[in-house]
């Protein structure tokens, strides 16, 4: 009974996130488009991208509790998958440039001149094309997730030593995306953006399509969790985060669970990341740095994990939060605050924001149905269950 | 048990010779034993024994340094891991009830039925009528029906131990590996267990680890003694307990 009423309870705040997320998407467009700028209502077109950055962060987050929520693999360098992406999206962007760069070549994009290039690398083949940097966007990270899990989850790594060798990941092509010879930019990253699909990057109105499109993004990888989670296979993830050697003895192969939702991860947090980088601007290698991807886990601990909503949420809460403290007075104190939330999220709402608010609700909810139907069972006789069932 | 006659011959589970050394201590040591398809049989003995090393060893979590183990007759278990054990058809309850605490009764269930366990075929699972008469059956026999929507983790301490075994029955192996199940059990939750395992023995070949006397005098079959990683005395439990050795290593003057 208690089960079916969580599950409940958790639809509805899963309608109620999906219907804010579709309204935003819409609304904060078309104000942004047809009202007067000035307006009051008026959405100004620095919050749309503003906001759209955080959308994108929202993605990544659900990619996070996806694996950390539901099967236990805490991954800290997640923030490598976003950043591929991001990459992939970014060369397709550079690509469009074509004569309009600062050298006018209309194959080489302008550092490739800088550091004399006589041809294109192999590498950037095929990211003229949109469908094709769209395959790779996904296609990216998610090899370097299956390869990586292949290993890390065959050798059962697990616990703190994933972590580490997760953050060692995204430091390696850190240092490697760093260098000028890799062929990707080098510490500038890529830049100087012009158009998408034939649309002005700048211009508001592919900033708002951009947001709406990122919003679609979020509501998608959402329905797509929630789909996997409320599976069996949802279940047997629980089972392997909750209880890892007696799902093996179960007959379940670990590994190859663990694979495919590893992956799957990846390839959303790669779609975040491209759709995150048309929106900012810019690509460049500090995108891979351990701290990113820490701040990403710190997100999903506040918004409370293994919740999904809470997820999304904590990542959108703690960037606005970001954004507030950094632009004043108190930036400098900024990864202080930072520390603190997270060391105060573990000691006093382990389950976060939105587990917290779950306890207390089931909470109350006990207590309530009890007295009622104790009430109502002295009055005509309707047992405690039928009371609590029509209650939920 | 007269599905068992064609294989009378072949044992269901054959340890010869297996050793074990933990950093230089001998876990197990020249360990042989045999269990004939459709048997019960009950492992005593002190701790330290390489009672639970045993059970490591025939589930796959611990390769044996030397020795043979053999499941049905043919099948060679020292080369295979958990999981594809497991497919075979060896379930095993843990000495501390391992039950996924987080998720219902129901659901625990669900998860050790032998259906399929791939990933494909969980994510595509779609319930059935004769799977959910199965966990009904099952939730019957532990007699948990009441309960089946209660979180695993919120049952009594003698109600998880008989979840297990559940758990154990919705797998429905060849072969059953229980280790402990009564440890703090009442007196009466003891009985029923070993009313439980009786009934399941009808169908099942079982291998039961256990401290209390009481309960192993109560489940009537042979019974082996291990000490310090091997087979001290084997026999009926009259024969057993009335052992110079075994009294003087475990049940004590």
């Amino acid at each position: 009974m208690t089960s079916h009423m969580l599950t409940r309870s958790l639809d509805r705040g899963a309608a109620m996130f999906l219907m804010v997320v579709a309204a935003c998407g819409i609304l904060i467009p078309l104000s942004n488009l047809l009202l007067p700028a000035g307006s009051v209502l008026q959405v100004p077109t620095y919050l749309v991208a503003l906001w759209g950055k955080y959308v994108c962060y929202a993605i990544l987050a659900l990619s996070i509790d996806l694996i950390w929520g539901y099967c236990g693999i805490l991954s800290l360098g997640h923030g490598a998958f976003f950043a591929l992406g991001g990459y992939a999206m970014g060369m397709y962007l550079m690509r469009q440039i074509g004569t309009r760069g600062v050298y006018g070549n209309p194959i080489l994009p302008d550092f490739m001149v800088f550091l004399n290039y006589s041809k294109l690398p192999w590498t950037w083949y095929g990211f003229d094309m949109f469908w094709f940097a769209a395959l790779m966007v996904l296609l990216v990270p998610g090899l370097l997730a299956f390869c990586f899990g292949w290993l890390a989850f065959r050798s059962r790594v697990t616990g703190v030593y994933l972590s580490i060798i997760t953050q060692a990941m995204t430091y390696a092509l850190l240092l490697a995306f760093f260098r000028n010879d890799f062929g990707f930019g080098g510490n500038n990253g890529l830049t100087d953006f012009k158009d998408i699909l034939g649309f002005n990057v700048q211009a508001e109105g592919t900033r708002a399509a951009l947001f709406a499109l990122s919003c679609l993004a979020l509501i998608v990888a959402f329905l797509i969790c929630r789909s996997v989670v409320s599976s069996k296979l949802g279940k047997v993830l629980i089972a392997i985060r909750d209880a890892e050697s007696r799902s093996r003895f179960l007959g379940y192969r670990v590994e190859s669970y663990k694979l495919f939702v590893f992956t799957l991860s990846a390839c959303m947090a790669g779609v975040a990341g491209a759709l995150y980088v048309p929106q900012v601007g810019i690509i460049n290698p500090g995108e891979f740095a351990p701290g990113n991807s820490i701040e990403a886990v710190i997100w999903v601990a506040v918004g409370g994990r293994g919740t999904l909503v809470g997820a999304a949420l904590g990542a959108i809460v703690v960037n606005y939060a970001k954004t507030f403290f950094t632009s004043g007075v108190l930036a400098p104190y900024w990864l202080f605050m930072l520390g603190a939330l997270f060391i105060l999220v573990t000691l006093l709402l382990p389950k976060g924001i939105v587990g917290a608010f779950n306890a207390w609700r089931e909470s109350a909810r006990e207590r309530r149905p009890a007295a009622a139907a104790a009430s109502a069972a002295a009055e005509d006789g309707i047992t405690e269950p039928d009371m609590a069932e029509e209650r939920s | 048990m007269n599905v068992m006659d064609n294989r009378a011959t072949s044992a269901m589970l054959y340890l010869d010779g297996v050793h074990v050394s933990f950093d230089g201590f001998h876990a197990i040591n020249n360990l042989s034993l045999t269990l004939a398809p459709g048997e019960m049989r009950a492992i005593i003995g002190p701790n330290g024994a390489g009672k639970t090393t045993m059970m490591d060893i025939i589930t796959g979590k611990t390769k044996p340094d030397l020795g043979t183990v053999l499941f049905d007759g043919v099948t060679d278990l020292t080369r295979l891991d958990e999981t594809r054990i497991a497919e075979l058809g060896i379930g095993r309850k843990f000495q501390k009830p391992t039950v996924f605490e987080s998720q219902t009764v129901q659901d625990n269930l669900l998860l050790a039925l032998n259906v399929d366990h791939s990933v494909k075929g969980t994510l595509f699972w779609r319930g059935s009528k004769p799977e959910s008469e199965r966990i009904d059956k099952v939730l019957e026999t532990i007699r948990l029906t009441d309960a089946r929507n209660r979180l695993a983790g919120s049952l009594s301490h003698g109600q998880k131990q008989w979840l297990e075994i559940g758990m154990l029955l919705a797998q429905d192996p060849k072969l059953l590996l229980v280790d402990e199940p009564v440890a703090g059990m009442t007196d009466v939750e003891t009985h029923l267990t070993a009313e439980l395992l009786k009934e399941i023995n009808k169908t099942h070949t079982v291998m039961v680890v256990e401290h209390d006397m009481t309960f192993v005098r109560e489940l009537g079959v042979k019974v082996t003694c291990l000490h310090e990683g091997t087979v001290l005395a084997e026999g009926t439990i009259d024969q057993v307990s009335s052992n110079e050795r075994v009294i003087e290593v475990y049940l004590g003057r």
